[in-house]
């Protein structure tokens, strides 16, 4: 029976891979996803979860065992964080051009020297094009819904494409909240038992990973972005399927709020836009007429919808908890190519914030606003990042 | 690979069937020629289990035998032969 229980995010995904009948786990603890495998070796070792745990010796290892379970057709799991993604990132590269359906959790870490462990975007999207389709999540529901959604995604023939699940550390994997759990055999009923693209097959060897020359190689990206088209055009579909099961939908590839009469929106990905939303709510109440756009898909890019939301817009304010350094953050510039591509010219401001962890409240997101609107009404652009929360 | 002429004949994964010589001919990668030695060879094996491109061969009675067409001349063989009944001569293609 399907129940509600109160659970950490991290506990939420364990939770979601349970419901996933994920039948293979490789993982190595890192700060701040331990709770994750830990609570999955919990799971095996009491017999709740029919899977093999295996334990190594490094994140490099545990990608690389996840490839080989997954490789014999075993639907298989891992999660790690920051340090631990850029030691496996070999591998991760690796499982996507072998179109290897694998469903890791990253819970967002920032990036030593100076140490840290709070959470920041640039681990993932350090990885933006490793060829994994990339979710970003803001609550602990979403977290444990998306693990089986991407399974049924990932899975799907006509995609077959890893997905990596995106959820901010402590904010989101250390706090507590209820989340509905259905049990595998309910679970059974979206998504259905794992049937590969392609497995190893003793009656049937092949080999892979064999040199392609510059005359070959080029198509196998090809049919990997085209996998990613693919999955753009599935991914809402799975959300409806889902709602159908569950009841629960969180809006596709992108979440709308308060759009339709406003007059500029807030983009913002993970547990930022939901500062975000609450902001608005707030600033709404003083009569400013704004709305919020989570972005929840980052790979494939949703494109052509967020142009869409921003079309006759006022400006865009874009929150970046992450930077690519020597231009601005990822989403203002993935944003504003896709206004550029359909021709619009919304003015978007960037406000880089909540960097290794620093705290982003909605108060300030409402201050934020009111400093973008004075900058576009005042000045001509080009408009460069601003380091809002810098210490001057 | 060569057949393939478009996309739609590609596979979806970059797999080959393993076949003999696949990567071509990969004798005229060869330095150095493996020489077996036959009178001193003891039949151990050893060069055949190294053998990183099975390019050695060991018959029903024991004798040992390079296949020149695949041996790359790593000289791994050369190395793990324990009674040195490998030599080494320098190659001279024709
Ligand atoms: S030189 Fe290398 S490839 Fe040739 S037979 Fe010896 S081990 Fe095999
Ligand atoms: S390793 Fe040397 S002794 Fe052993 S089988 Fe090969 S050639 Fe003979």
């Amino acid at each position: 029976m399907s129940g509600t229980i109160i659970i950490t995010g991290n506990h939420a995904v364990s939770y979601g891979a349970w419901s996933s009948r994920v039948r293979f786990v490789a993982a190595y603890p890192i700060t701040p996803q331990t709770t994750i495998v830990e609570m999955l070796s919990d799971f095996v070792n009491t017999g709740k979860m029919k899977a093999e745990f295996m334990t190594v010796e490094s994140e490099h290892s545990a990608a690389a065992a996840v490839m080989g379970a997954e490789s014999t057709g075993v639907r298989s799991f891992t999660a790690t964080s920051s340090h631990g993604l850029l030691y496996m990132s070999e591998v991760v590269h690796w499982i996507a051009r072998s179109r290897l359906p694998v469903v890791m959790v990253v819970v967002n870490r920032a990036i030593a020297p100076p140490w840290s462990i709070w959470t920041e975007l640039l681990d993932t999207m350090t990885h933006r094009d490793a060829g994994w389709i990339q979710v970003y999540v803001s609550n602990n529901q979403e977290a444990y819904d998306m693990v089986i959604q991407s399974y049924r995604l990932s899975e799907m023939k006509r995609v077959s494409m890893p997905t990596m699940i995106c959820m901010d550390g402590f904010i989101l994997s250390h706090t507590f909240a209820p989340v509905t759990v259905h049990t595998p055999e309910e679970t059974d009923e979206f998504l259905p038992s794992y049937s590969p693209l392609w497995k190893i097959d003793p009656e049937n060897p092949f080999s892979l990973g064999n040199m392609a020359t510059p005359d070959y190689y080029y198509e196998f990206s090809y049919l990997m972005h085209e996998a990613h088209e693919n999955a753009k055009k599935l991914f809402n579909n799975v959300d409806k399927e889902f709602e159908r099961f569950s009841g629960r939908s969180h809006g596709g590839k992108v979440h709308g709020y308060m759009l339709d009469d406003s007059e500029s929106v807030i983009l913002a990905m993970g547990t930022l836009s939901e500062e975000v939303m609450v902001a608005i709510d707030n600033l709404r109440k003083r009569g400013e007429k704004v709305g919020a756009l989570k972005v929840r898909l980052f790979r494939p890019f949703p494109a052509e919808e967020i142009s869409k939301a921003l079309e006759d817009k006022e400006f865009a304010l874009i929150l970046d908890r992450s930077l690519s350094y020597g231009y601005e953050g990822q989403l203002a510039t993935e944003t504003k190519a896709a206004l550029h591509t359909s021709g619009i010219e919304t003015p978007v401001i960037n406000m880089i914030t909540g960097l290794g962890g620093r705290d982003v409240t909605y108060k300030e997101i409402e201050k934020f606003h009111g400093l973008a609107k004075k900058k576009v009404s005042s000045e001509k652009g080009p408009f460069k990042p601003i380091f809002i929360q810098l210490k001057r | 690979m060569s057949k393939l002429k478009t996309i739609k004949e590609y596979p979806l994964i970059p797999a080959s069937k393993p076949s003999e010589g696949a990567a071509g001919r990969t004798g005229l990668w060869r330095t150095f020629r493996p020489v077996v030695n036959l009178d001193k060879c003891i039949g151990c094996r050893l060069c055949w289990f190294y053998c990183p491109d099975n390019a050695i061969t060991i018959s029903g009675d024991g004798k040992v035998e390079i296949n020149y067409d695949w041996c790359k001349g790593c000289l791994i063989c050369f190395h793990e032969c324990p009674v040195k009944a490998i030599d080494r001569v320098v190659e001279e293609f024709g």
